[in-house]
């Protein structure tokens, strides 16, 4: 962003505050996240940089919270992670199968209804999630599935779709569909076509919506709350406790992690953006 | 047109156009056969449930099935004076059966939602009613309390004979209806809900107000600079929108408390006194600071979307036929970022109108939002209609912003990342 020689002094001025603004929101975005990672080395109890953390003494930082949170026999975090996990990769493969197939009907341009149905399937993103928290808690418990872990499954199911419609259906739009004629023509019968033509050309999308719908399964609290028992708590949850009880540094230690698992995610989601950008490039 | 036109026939001998409109039908049913399972499983699970918030919200069956005879002998009361012996016996029966059924809890909380002061002289009620005489049970009851004698609270019963009612939505802005059937607002100190939904609008407002001025900047560097500085950059957008809400809201807990970097940083440069530190969390503070960094990202990637796609040689020709950059900015490259700003704003709003987790972590007695109270009545006082009720206002109003800014901008301007 060099400017060009002959700009006018106040122009030169107004481009320098313009560039102090956009650093200071950048701070403003990026900079609580690293409050974590210092204090959850924390030796002591407070959740305050101490004394000796300032002055860099290296007994004032201890991986004593992350033993906690490990070895703590008050600690659910064990149990937490395992339905952490155990949910959303179910609800992640739910979401995939149920929303990649509809997002092919939907890129059929003989799609009856396509605006009313379309916004059906989304209408989960859209609404407030404390207002799906109260209608699926109906539902889960008319049906017997409050508190189940089949229950928050597909819950999250509801939740995670309109994330794979919406990638897979933005992937299908940049899809040629002379290449499944050509393969219906050489003989292939559909599912084969599917899994051997299609499914590696939208396979980025398809990956990407996965992700959007293992985050929002991994880090959704609301609808748990309503859903979840004992037996069924989730990080999330147990954070949520956490914080509203007392806010321990054994909660640091875990968000840190969660930190670090977000920036996988998050690297893995780039690449694969750029794989389908550079994929699409290549098509036109 | 003329009977003699020729049918063009396909090899099978049938009509070309019948045959088409076969083959069309045949795909629409193959692409809806596809859409199916999803559309069952989202109509099951989650629209039909909203359904049902519906009948929830408005559902009033219980103190009518509670007390039949009672209000089929109230049908011919006119409401003004005691009713008369009548009454008094379908309801002597009706309880009766209820405290054998041992309900009549259930019936005393119903009924003091509708009146307050009910919930004692049930009680007395029932311990009484076990000695009462046959007959002339007008005296006997009226005898247990001097409530019971007062018309009010008879009129109070009768408003709960209909097994459907909108008092549930007149709550939810702080209305009721009186004895004489008119819709009034409650006391002044007792108006709770129209606060909060007052607040939420403010709050929400102001967050994307907020959102808005801080990520038009960084949204127009992120498009202008080199593809290599930018991608490092969105990264400091990427990494807080895939991050746990969960652990933002606890690092904006570490920050803003008394003792936390934001006050340090208060006191250092001498704003506050080290003895006064100013409460920055648990209020309207707390809620303002953390839900404008939780939703940033929602407005930057928008925006990002739609001023990459602007071409810079617009602003050069704009500058180039005179406008001053200022101008050129305004008059050129502002309006063409229109669609970006309108879907950032909505995402924002929209997310910001039902948040729950962050104001009820930060946001202390002030800084709830009407989620909170939802939450509340269905985990704490278990008035699951109320609940519904003011979910689905929510819900209409976020349903209004859609259709308005559908109406306006069009939704197909959303996108994601």
């Amino acid at each position: 962003m060099a400017l060009p020689k002959y700009t006018e002094p106040h122009y030169r001025i107004w481009h320098y505050v313009y560039l102090t603004i956009c650093a200071a929101v950048f701070f403003f975005l990026i900079a609580p996240l690293f409050v974590i990672f210092p204090l959850s080395f924390n030796a002591e109890e407070f959740l305050v940089f101490s004394d000796g953390m300032k002055r860099l003494d290296p007994d004032a930082f201890s991986l004593r919270w992350y033993k906690d949170m490990i070895y703590g026999t008050k600690n659910p975090w064990g149990l937490a992670t395992k339905n952490s996990f155990i949910i959303a990769i179910f609800a992640t493969i739910g979401s995939v199968i149920l929303g990649t197939v509809a997002a092919l009907g939907l890129s059929s341009r003989h799609m009856p209804y396509k605006g009313l149905i379309m916004a059906v399937l989304i209408s989960p993103m859209i609404v407030p999630l404390i207002i799906s928290g109260v209608a699926i808690f109906f539902f889960m418990a008319k049906a017997g599935l409050a508190a189940t872990h089949l229950g928050i499954i597909l819950a999250h199911i509801i939740l995670g779709t309109p994330f794979v419609v919406i990638t897979v259906t933005a992937t299908l739009s940049g899809f040629d569909h002379s290449v499944t004629r050509a393969a219906a023509s050489l003989g292939s019968n559909p599912v084969n076509t599917f899994m051997k033509i299609t499914l590696p050309l939208i396979l980025p999308g398809v990956i990407s919506g996965g992700l959007f719908a293992f985050v929002t399964s991994f880090d959704e609290v609301v609808v748990v709350l309503f859903l979840a028992g004992l037996e069924n708590t989730t990080i999330p949850i147990q954070m949520w406790t956490g914080l509203r009880e007392q806010l321990s540094p054994t909660i640091l230690a875990v968000a840190t992690c969660l930190i670090i698992l977000s920036t996988l995610i998050l690297v893995t989601a780039e690449l694969l953006r750029r794989r389908s950008e550079r994929l699409r490039g290549i098509n036109r | 047109m003329s009977s003699e036109t020729k049918q063009i026939l396909t090899t099978d001998g049938i009509p070309l156009e019948v045959s088409l409109k076969k083959a069309e039908r045949r795909n629409k049913i193959k692409a809806f056969l596809l859409v199916a399972p999803l559309l069952l499983f989202i109509i099951i699970t989650y629209v039909f449930p909203i359904g049902d918030m519906l009948m929830r919200s408005v559902d009033d069956k219980m103190v009518t099935e509670m007390l039949p005879k009672t209000f089929k002998a109230m049908e011919k009361w006119d409401g003004k004076e005691l009713p008369d012996e009548e009454v008094f016996a379908a309801f002597h029966s009706d309880f009766t059966k209820l405290v054998d059924e041992k309900r009549e809890g259930k019936l005393s909380t119903q009924l003091n939602y509708t009146k307050n002061g009910f919930k004692s002289i049930i009680k007395k009620l029932r311990r009484k009613s076990k000695s009462f005489e046959e007959g002339n049970y007008k005296e006997q009851i009226m005898a247990v309390h001097k409530r019971w004698a007062n018309v009010e609270y008879w009129q109070a019963i009768k408003r709960r004979a209909p097994a459907y009612t909108g008092q549930k939505y007149l709550k939810g802005i702080d209305m009721f209806k009186n004895e004489n059937g008119e819709i009034v607002s409650v006391p002044e100190d007792r108006r709770i809900h129209r606060v909060l939904w007052l607040r939420t609008l403010e709050i929400a407002f102001f967050v994307t107000v907020f959102c808005f001025l801080m990520a038009y900047p960084i949204a127009h560097l992120l498009a202008t600079l080199p593809m290599k500085y930018s991608n490092l950059l969105m990264i400091c957008v990427l990494l807080p929108f895939w991050t746990s809400l969960l652990v933002r809201t606890a690092s904006w807990m570490i920050l803003l408390q008394q003792q936390g970097l934001v006050n340090d940083f208060f006191v250092g440069i001498g704003l506050v006194a080290d003895d006064n530190r100013p409460e920055m969390m648990f209020n309207k503070t707390g809620s303002y600071v953390a839900m404008t960094q939780i939703l940033l990202p929602f407005m930057v990637l928008p925006l990002y979307s739609v001023m990459k796609t602007i071409s810079p040689s617009l602003m050069r020709a704009g500058k180039s036929l005179g406008g001053t950059p200022f101008v050129a900015f305004w008059k050129v490259y502002f309006p063409l970022t229109i669609p970006g700003i309108g879907a950032g704003c909505l995402l924002v709003f929209i997310l910001a109108i039902g948040y729950y987790i962050t104001p009820a972590l930060v946001g202390g007695a002030s800084g709830t939002l009407i989620s909170n109270q939802i939450a509340f009545h269905m985990k704490s006082t278990l008035d699951w209609s109320f609940a519904s009720a003011m979910g689905l206002m929510l819900l209409t109003g976020v349903l209004a912003i859609y259709w308005v800014y559908n109406k306006l901008v069009g939704i197909d301007n959303i996108k994601l990342g």
